[in-house]
């Protein structure tokens, strides 16, 4: 008896790894095939990875604090580092999903066995990876050509910074690709990312805008990644990073709540 | 074995009524999908198909009435691991290869046909590294057969699915969807092409205006009304005519004569009676596409 029930314990277990694994394999396959979508789509890349660099290298460096102030071009990499981060959590999502929704592929991918939530997980996951890919290429850009100093941990954290930092982007992305028309959703995107990234002192240092204006600041998830990145730099307290951290998990909290509504009416 | 899962249905609509706001897009749908057979839902635009098919997959939830797909509920993982499904427009991304496409499609199915026998199957050998934008629209749609029936489908769906496809790859679909019903496949197809339902479906369901009008197999409904159609030069009066047993309607085109007829003889018999000077005399078998005009019209 007590065999009988080890097998039947044994079996379920290897039928829970074998789904396990299959879910793994499908989460992987289809990851790999959102990236590649996306990898080959200029008006995706193009925003999302050359824009940040090409904004670096000449507000960053060329136009930047020089060598001689360090600390000036710790902080300008991290404004950058935020500006590398939005777009990916933005595009990524807002757009594909859009366009998944408008030419009846999300359809189609409710009705095929694909698990339900890794959908979703799969366009993440690409957001991510192209977040780690753009602050890769700026931190490598800071350190060789601005002459930005960091140690091996900051540079690792910055990553870890932009990796997981994408999160509240993509809910955000995933918010207007969930209301927006295909065609619409671009120039959308393009509204909140461009004044976004201003008014959270990403272009110019808000003591630069008028009082009113800087003082809506921590309304912006731009901005509370920003400070995050600035303690990982330097330059900010690092007491302060729970609350920042805090502030994007309710942000992505509330719009990934919000998206998830809006598709739930439109079927 | 085989013979109980031929009358286990494999999906059922009972008593379904479904509606979009104020639009009845169901009313009271009851039909059956049975293994080994290919059910074609025909009705014109806007009569309920896609919603049909959309309940069936579990994308909408019915207002009344049950929907129950291979014993399960519609929609479940389950469910959908034995499902293949094709739906009426579904643009796939435009930056992946075929092959990229059926080896995703592929890993969501548990026991899935290898690779380049579905690349074969769907006509496609050729294609697997083109992305999917650069196909031709017939390409297109052969890729979403090609993905209907990767994961070896106990049900599958297909929603119109040679809208533009030329007559070779028509043909070449209609081959695979014959092999899969001979393997016990229960197929459901959506078609506004009658000779395509005629060509491979063993039942034909009509929809008009979200309402069942006529149910059957393809021969009953074939032979329900019209049987035949007579058409011949001469002089004699319509009216006349239409008063004649057996005579279900007459036109005149012309120097032409159009009969819509139950039984052809007797009416050809009195027909070449009543006028010895009659010509061209022609006597066609009525074909799916009579009886559907004439429910629609009916129930339109």
């Amino acid at each position: 008896m007590t065999i009988n029930i080890a097998h039947a314990q044994g079996s379920d277990a290897r039928v829970t790894a074998a789904v396990a694994a299959a879910t793994a394999r499908i989460f992987l396959l289809e990851a790999h095939s959102e990236f590649l979508r996306l990898l080959r789509a200029p008006s995706f890349c193009v925003p999302t990875i050359a824009f940040p660099l090409m904004f670096y290298v000449l507000f960053g460096i060329l136009l930047g604090p020089g060598r001689a102030h360090p600390e000036a071009g710790a902080r300008v990499l991290a404004s950058f580092l935020v500006l590398g981060t939005m777009a990916p959590g933005l595009f990524a999502l807002g757009i594909t999903l859009a366009t998944d929704r408008e030419r009846g592929l999300l359809e189609l991918k409710r009705a095929l066995p694909m698990p339900r939530g890794l959908y979703l997980a799969a366009k993440v996951a690409t957001a991510m990876l192209f977040a780690a890919v753009v602050s890769l290429l700026l931190t490598v850009l800071a350190v060789l050509v601005a002459g930005v100093t960091l140690t091996l941990l900051r540079w690792a954290l910055l990553v870890l910074m932009a990796v997981v930092g994408v999160i509240p982007f993509c809910a955000i992305g995933l918010l207007v690709g969930s209301l927006c028309k295909g065609s619409a959703t671009p120039a959308v995107l393009n509204l909140i990312y461009l004044p976004m990234s201003f008014l959270s002192g990403l272009w110019v240092p808000l003591s630069m805008l008028p009082r009113p204006l800087s003082q809506l600041a921590p309304l912006w998830p731009s901005w509370q990644l920003a400070q995050i990145a600035e303690a990982v730099v330097g330059p900010a307290p690092v007491a302060a990073v729970p609350a920042h951290a805090l502030a994007l998990t309710a942000i992505a909290a509330a719009c990934f709540g919000a998206a998830r509504r809006a598709l739930g009416r439109a079927r | 074995m085989a013979s109980q899962s031929q009358e286990t249905p494999a999906a059922v609509l009972s008593g379904v009524s479904k509606r979009y706001g104020e639009r009845l897009a169901l009313e009271q749908v009851t039909l059956r999908i049975v293994p080994g057979q290919v059910t074609a839902l025909l009705g014109p635009n806007g009569a309920g198909k896609t919603t049909a098919i959309s309940l069936l997959l579990g994308l909408v939830a019915p207002q009344s009435g049950e929907v129950q797909v291979l014993g399960g509920a519609a929609g479940s993982l389950a469910v959908r691991r034995r499902t293949g499904v094709m739906l009426q427009s579904a643009v796939l991304p435009d930056t992946l290869r075929v092959g990229e496409l059926l080896r995703l499609v592929g890993s969501y199915y548990p026991r899935p046909r290898p690779l380049a026998e579905v690349a074969a199957l769907a006509g496609l050998s050729a294609q697997l590294a083109t992305p999917y934008a650069k196909l031709s629209g017939g390409q297109q749609r052969r890729v979403q057969f090609a993905l209907a029936i990767c994961g070896n489908p106990q049900l599958l769906f297909l929603d119109e699915p040679t809208t533009g496809l030329d007559v070779e790859a028509r043909e070449s679909l209609w081959r695979v969807v014959r092999e899969l019903t001979g393997r016990g496949c229960a197929i459901l197809l959506t078609t506004h092409y009658l000779e395509e339902a005629e060509a491979l479906a063993q039942r034909v369901a009509v929809l008009v205006r979200g309402r069942l009008v006529s149910e059957g197999t393809v021969d009953e409904i074939r032979t329900r009304g019209v049987r035949s159609r007579i058409r011949c030069v001469s002089t004699l009066g319509v009216e006349e005519i239409r008063r004649w047993p057996g005579v279900l309607g007459a036109a005149r085109e012309e120097c032409w004569l159009d009969i819509e007829t139950s039984s052809a003889e007797p009416v050809v018999r009195r027909l070449l009676a009543a006028d010895p000077n009659l010509s061209g005399l022609e006597v066609r078998r009525a074909g799916l596409a009579e009886e559907f005009a004439r429910i629609t019209r009916k129930a339109a």
